[in-house]
C-alpha cells in the first residue's frame, strides 16, 4: 500500500501530465469503491482521485476528510410533467439496485425540528439544493482513509505554499521538502530554486535540493551534497551528515566529506549562537530600560518610590488596545499604522494620569517616603480595579501590525524578531531622548536643580512645584511608552503591572537610585546575566541566580552601582 | 429563578416517599424533602485563577437553574451556595470545611489546579463529602470522595503523544516537553517522557524544560527548539499555562517557526483561554481535549446558546462573545450526573449517591460520557483539534468510542490501579 501512495505521489510530482491519465470512467468507478465498504478499494479510489491533481478533487477528498461528504440514492430522473421528490418517499437505506449519488455538504442549520444541508454533486459541482441531514449518509473517512488522503493534500498545500506571496511561507514549504527529503520531490525545488528571487527562499531551496541529493544520489553526489550543505551552513542537514559520517556502507570520501561539513556547519552554529545570545540580552535589557527608566526619574529625582509605574504601564498598553480597536473598525485599511500612533497617544495618557495622580495626592506628601509608598500602592489598586471593571478581568488581545510580525534573517541560521529589534531602537531612542532632556535642555537644568537642592531653586526662581509635576507625568508617560512597546511580546491584562513592577525595582535599585547611567548598566547587566545563564540552567534557575546575584550585590554595595554622594543619598 | 409549582412538588414528594418506603426508613427524609438541597460551588472567583474557574461557576449555576426549571431534584429545588477561595489554596480547605459542617452541602463542584484540590482533598474524605472535579488533571490519585468529570493521562496526554507519532499526524519524532513549572507539567512530562521512551523514541530525542509563571521571555527557549527541531520531525508537547501562552506562540513565529515543520501540541489551550488571545500567531498549532465548542452535535448546539444566553441573561462579562470549552462541559455534565445519580439511589446521602454514580451514563454536549464502574472517572472521547483564527479548534481525529480512565497510568505506575467496588481505592496490582 506504501509503495502504491509512494509511486502514485511520485508520478504526479514528476510528470504532472502524467497524473491526468485517469480518464471519467476511472473516476466514476473510484467514486462508487467510496461508497462501498471494501477498505482497500476505498483507499485505492482516494489514490485514483488524488491521482488527477484536479482542484476539484483535492478540495473532495479535504471534505471527505472533514467527514463532508454523503451519499444519497439519486433521484429518479422524472420525466416532465411528472413531479415525484425524492424525499417524498422516505426509505429506509440506499439499495444497490438505485444508482447512488455522491455528494459533497456545505452550510449546515437547522429548518424546525430538522437539521438540513446544502448539497453539491460530487463529480459535477451542481448545487442540489438543501436536504435533510436524516436523508444522507456519511461516507466515513476512518483513519485507514485519512492517512492515505493527507499525502495528496500535504503535497498540494506544499504546491500552494511554494507559490505563496509570502517568503516566510515559501521558506516554511521549503524547509519541509528538505526535511522530508524526498526524491520525487527534486524536480519540484529545482523548479522553484529557478523561479525564485528572495535569497533566504533560495537558500532553503538550495538546502532542500542538496538534502535530496544526499539522500538519493550516489556516492559522488552525496560527496557534491555534503559539500554543498557545509557550504551553506545548513543546521537542518546536521542529522542526515552525522547519518552518513557513521553509515559504515559509505565509501570514505563520503563519510570525510560528511565529517567536514559537520565541523564547519558547527562551526557556524556556535558563531550564531552566541550572536543569538547577545542579542537576546540586549532584547532583554532594552525591555528592562524601557520599565525602568521612567521608575528611575521618578524615584531617583524626586524621591518618589512609585508602586504605580506598573499600572501606568497597563494604561499604556490599554490605550494601545484602544487604539487598535478603533482602527480596526474605522480604518481597517491602515490598520498596520495603528502602532504608530498608540506610541504617543500611550505616552501622553499615562503622562496625563501622572499628572492627575501628582497634581492631586503625591504633592502633599513629598518628603514622606513611607506614606508616598502607599498611597501609590493605593493608586494601583484602584487603576487596577478601574481596568478590571471598564475592560473585564480577562486579557485582551493586541494583535501586532504586520511591520513587528516576524523577523529579519541577519544570517544563515540567525532570525532577529522585528518587535524586539523595534523595542530596543526604542529604548535607545527614549534614552538618548532623556539624556538630551535632563543635561542639554533648560527644562533638564530646572530639573536638576530641583532634585539637588530644593529651596534653593525656589529662591532663584524656578517654579518648583511645575517642575515637580512635570517631572512625574514624564516618569508615568515613559511607563505608559513602556506598556505600548510590552503590548508587541506579552499578554495585556489588568495584571500587567504587577508581573514587571519587581523587575523594573529591581534594575533601579541594582543601578543605583537617581543615576541614569546606573540604570542603563544595571539593565545591561541584569539582560545580559539572564540570558548568558539561561541556555545552561533553565528558565527557573536563571530567575533565581539573577536574584541571588542582586542580593548578594546589593550586601556588597547597598548604594547600587552608581552611588550618589552627597545630600540627597541620605534624604 | 424557576417556579416551584405545586404539582412538582407532590410529585417529588411522592417520589421520595416511594423511594423512602422502600429502603424503610421513612421518618428523616420526608421531613426534609421539602427544603431545597444545598450544593457547593467552590471555584476562585478572584485572583490568579479567576480567569479560568468563573466560567465554571456560570456554567454549573446554569445547569442548577435547568434542573430547577424542570423541577428539581427528587421534588426538591437545589440552592446553589456559592464560596470564593479566591485562588487560595488554604483558603480551598477552609471554603470546603465550611461548606461541608456549616452549610451541609450535599455535593459540591468546585476546583480547578491540582494543589487546590489536593488541599481540600482532606476536609472531603474526613467529613465524607463529596466532589466533583471538573478539570484534565495529571492522575495518581483516587479518592473515595471525589469523582473526576476530567480527563486523566491517558484520556489526553497519551492519545495525543500517540497522534503526533502516527503517519497521519506527521510521524514526528522528536519531542521537546515544555511547561510551565508546578505539578500538572512535571506529572505529565513524566509520564510522556515514560510513553515515549516505552515506544521507543531515544533518550537524546526527548527534551524537558520548564519556565516560571507569567514567563514572558522566551527567546532562549524558543532558540533552543529551533536548533533542537532543525533536521524536521521535532514536535512540542506543551503544558504551559494561559498566560504565557501568548508571548510563546509569538516568539516561536517571530523566530521564524512554522506549524508545518514544528507543530505544537498545547494541553492547556482551550476556548476559553483563545478568547484574550491574538490568535494569528497560533492557528495552526494542535491541541488536545475531551470536547470542543465546535463539536457538531444537536445537543452541543443547544448547549452553547444556552449557555451564551445564560450569560447575557446575568449580564455576565463576555455575553453572548462567551465560549464553551472542555472544563466548562465536564463542570456541567457533572452535575447532571449527580443528579441522575441521586435520583437512582433516591438520597442525597453520599455513600448512596457514590455508589449510584457507578456506571452512570449521560447524553452529554459533547456526546455520550459514562462513570466508571469502581475508579470515579470519567469514560470520555479524545478529539485532537487545530486551532483556528476565531481560536476555535477544527477536529482533526478522534479516539474511537469512548477511552477508560486510568487515574495510574501503566507507564509511570504499571503496578497500581483504582477500584472503589472490588479494593479499597489504590491498590497493588499482581504481577
Amino acid at each position: 500500500m506504501r509503495v502504491l501512495i509512494t509511486a502514485v505521489l511520485l508520478a504526479w510530482l514528476i510528470a504532472p501530465a502524467m497524473g491526468h491519465a485517469a480518464g471519467p470512467a476511472d473516476v466514476e468507478r473510484a467514486l462508487a469503491d467510496l461508497a462501498g465498504s471494501d477498505a482497500d478499494r476505498r483507499e485505492a479510489a482516494v489514490a485514483v482521485l488524488g491521482n488527477t491533481r484536479d482542484p476539484k478533487w483535492l478540495a473532495f477528498l479535504s471534505a471527505l476528510r472533514d467527514g463532508n461528504v454523503y451519499v444519497r440514492k439519486a433521484p429518479q430522473t422524472a420525466p416532465p410533467g411528472r413531479s415525484a421528490p425524492e424525499t417524498a418517499h422516505p426509505r429506509s437505506k440506499p439499495d444497490s439496485r438505485t444508482p447512488l449519488q455522491i455528494v459533497v455538504a456545505g452550510a449546515k442549520s437547522t429548518q424546525g425540528d430538522k437539521d438540513v444541508v446544502e448539497i453539491k454533486g460530487a463529480s459535477d459541482g451542481a448545487t442540489l439544493g438543501t436536504v435533510a441531514v436524516a436523508d444522507l449518509t456519511e461516507i466515513a473517512a476512518d483513519r485507514r482513509l485519512r492517512i492515505a488522503i493527507k499525502p495528496f493534500l500535504d503535497a498540494d498545500e506544499t504546491r500552494g505554499q511554494l507559490a505563496n506571496p509570502d517568503p516566510a511561507a515559501r521558506k516554511g514549504a521549503a524547509v519541509k521538502l528538505g526535511n522530508q527529503a524526498d526524491a520525487a520531490a527534486a524536480p519540484t525545488v529545482e523548479a522553484a530554486l529557478a523561479a525564485e528571487a528572495d535569497p533566504w527562499v533560495r537558500h532553503a531551496l538550495a538546502e532542500a535540493l542538496a538534502l535530496i541529493r544526499l539522500a538519493h544520489g550516489d556516492a559522488a553526489a552525496r560527496v557534491v551534497a555534503a559539500g554543498t550543505l557545509g557550504g551553506l551552513h545548513s543546521l537542518n542537514a546536521v542529522p542526515a551528515l552525522k547519518r552518513l559520517e557513521s553509515d559504515g556502507a559509505a565509501s570514505a570520501a563520503e563519510r570525510t566529506a560528511a565529517a567536514t561539513a559537520i565541523k564547519q556547519i558547527e562551526r557556524w552554529t556556535f558563531l550564531t549562537t552566541t550572536l543569538e545570545t547577545a542579542f537576546q540580552g540586549a532584547s532583554l535589557a532594552s525591555i528592562l530600560l524601557l520599565m525602568a527608566l521612567g521608575l528611575a526619574i521618578v524615584f531617583g529625582l524626586m524621591g518618589v518610590i512609585n508602586m504605580a509605574h506598573g499600572e501606568l504601564m497597563a494604561l499604556g498598553a490599554y490605550t494601545t488596545f484602544v487604539v487598535q480597536n478603533w482602527f480596526r473598525t474605522a480604518w481597517p485599511g491602515a490598520f498596520d499604522a495603528y502602532f504608530l500612533l498608540a506610541l504617543p497617544l500611550s505616552f501622553l495618557v499615562a503622562g496625563a494620569a501622572g499628572l492627575v495622580l501628582e497634581r492631586g495626592v503625591i504633592r502633599h506628601l513629598y518628603g514622606r517616603p513611607l506614606e508616598t509608598l502607599l498611597l501609590t500602592w493605593g493608586a494601583s489598586l484602584v487603576i487596577q480595579q478601574g481596568l478590571r471593571l471598564w475592560f473585564g478581568a480577562a486579557n485582551v488581545d493586541v494583535s501586532s501590525p504586520r511591520w513587528l510580525s516576524g523577523g529579519v534573517p541577519v544570517m544563515v541560521g540567525l532570525t532577529l524578531p522585528y518587535n524586539r529589534v523595534f523595542i530596543i531602537g526604542l529604548a535607545a531612542v527614549s534614552v538618548a531622548a532623556m539624556y538630551w532632556l535632563l543635561f542639554r535642555s533648560t527644562a533638564g537644568l530646572r530639573i536638576r536643580a530641583v532634585t539637588q537642592n530644593r529651596a534653593m531653586s525656589a529662591c532663584l526662581g524656578v517654579r518648583a512645584p511645575l517642575v515637580d509635576a512635570t517631572t512625574f507625568a514624564l516618569g508615568a508617560g515613559l511607563a505608559g511608552l513602556a506598556g505600548c512597546a510590552l503590548t508587541q511580546i506579552g499578554n495585556v491584562g489588568p495584571s500587567l503591572g504587577q508581573n514587571y513592577i519587581v523587575d523594573s525595582f529591581m534594575v533601579v535599585v541594582t543601578g543605583g537610585v537617581g543615576k541614569l547611567a546606573g540604570t542603563i548598566l544595571a539593565a545591561a547587566g541584569i539582560g545580559g546575566l539572564n540570558k548568558g545563564i539561561e541556555p545552561a540552567l533553565g528558565a527557573v534557575f536563571a530567575k533565581v541566580a539573577i536574584l541571588v546575584a542582586v542580593i548578594l550585590f546589593l550586601q556588597r554595595r547597598p548604594a547600587g552601582l552608581f552611588a550618589t554622594r552627597g545630600r540627597n543619598a541620605d534624604a | 429563578m424557576a417556579v416551584y409549582s405545586r404539582r412538582d412538588f407532590l410529585k417529588g414528594s411522592l417520589a421520595a416517599g416511594a423511594g423512602v418506603a422502600a429502603l424503610g426508613f421513612p421518618s428523616i427524609i420526608t421531613a426534609q424533602s421539602k427544603e431545597p438541597i444545598k450544593v457547593g460551588v467552590l471555584h476562585s472567583l478572584s485572583g490568579t485563577m479567576a480567569i479560568s474557574e468563573v466560567s465554571l461557576r456560570d456554567v454549573v449555576l446554569m445547569a442548577i437553574e435547568e434542573i430547577n426549571a424542570k423541577g428539581g431534584v427528587m421534588g426538591r429545588k437545589l440552592q446553589p451556595v456559592v464560596v470564593d477561595p479566591a485562588s487560595n489554596w488554604d483558603l480551598f480547605a477552609e471554603k470546603a470545611k465550611q461548606l461541608l459542617l456549616q452549610d451541609k452541602v450535599a455535593v459540591t463542584f468546585g476546583c480547578w489546579t491540582s494543589v487546590s484540590r489536593k488541599s481540600v482533598l482532606p476536609v472531603f474524605e474526613n467529613n465524607n463529602g463529596l466532589l466533583f472535579y471538573p478539570v484534565q488533571y495529571e492522575g495518581e490519585e483516587c479518592s473515595k470522595n471525589v469523582f473526576y468529570t476530567g480527563a486523566t493521562p491517558n484520556q489526553q496526554l497519551i492519545p495525543a503523544a500517540e497522534y503526533m507519532m502516527s503517519k497521519e499526524g506527521g510521524s514526528y519524532k522528536k519531542f521537546y516537553l515544555l511547561g510551565t513549572d508546578y505539578v500538572f507539567p512535571r506529572t505529565a512530562n513524566k509520564i510522556l517522557r515514560a510513553y515515549l521512551l516505552a515506544k521507543g523514541v531515544p533518550k537524546d530525542s526527548i527534551e524537558e524544560e520548564y519556565t516560571p509563571f507569567n514567563h514572558q521571555d522566551y527567546q532562549t527557549i524558543v532558540g533552543k527548539i529551533k536548533r533542537f527541531a532543525s533536521g524536521g520531525g521535532a514536535a512540542v508537547l506543551s503544558t504551559i499555562n494561559g498566560d504565557s501562552n501568548v508571548p510563546f506562540y509569538k516568539e516561536f513565529g517571530n523566530q521564524g517557526l512554522r506549524s508545518e515543520n514544528a507543530p505544537i501540541m498545547a494541553f492547556s489551550v482551550a476556548e476559553d483561554e483563545l478568547r484574550g488571545m491574538d490568535t494569528s500567531a497560533l492557528v495552526g498549532h494542535l491541541a488536545a481535549w475531551n470536547y470542543y465548542q465546535s463539536v457538531d452535535t444537536p445537543q452541543n448546539k443547544k448547549f452553547v446558546n444556552a449557555f451564551k444566553e445564560y450569560c447575557v441573561k446575568n449580564n455576565l462579562p463576555g455575553g453572548a462573545k462567551r465560549v464553551t470549552d472542555d472544563p466548562i462541559e465536564a463542570g456541567y455534565f457533572g452535575v447532571y450526573v449527580w443528579k441522575q445519580a441521586v435520583e437512582k439511589a433516591k438520597s442525597i446521602e453520599v455513600d448512596a449517591v457514590r455508589k449510584a454514580v457507578y456506571g452512570q451514563e449521560f447524553l452529554a454536549p459533547g456526546g455520550k460520557i459514562k462513570m466508571d464502574e469502581a475508579n470515579h472517572h470519567t469514560y470520555k472521547p479524545v478529539l485532537i483539534g487545530e486551532i483556528l483564527k476565531d481560536g476555535q479548534f477544527k477536529v482533526v481525529s478522534k479516539s474511537k468510542g469512548l477511552v477508560k480512565a486510568e487515574p495510574w497510568s501503566e507507564y509511570t505506575s504499571p503496578d497500581k490501579g483504582c477500584d472503589w467496588v472490588k479494593q479499597k481505592g489504590t491498590y497493588q496490582k499482581k504481577a
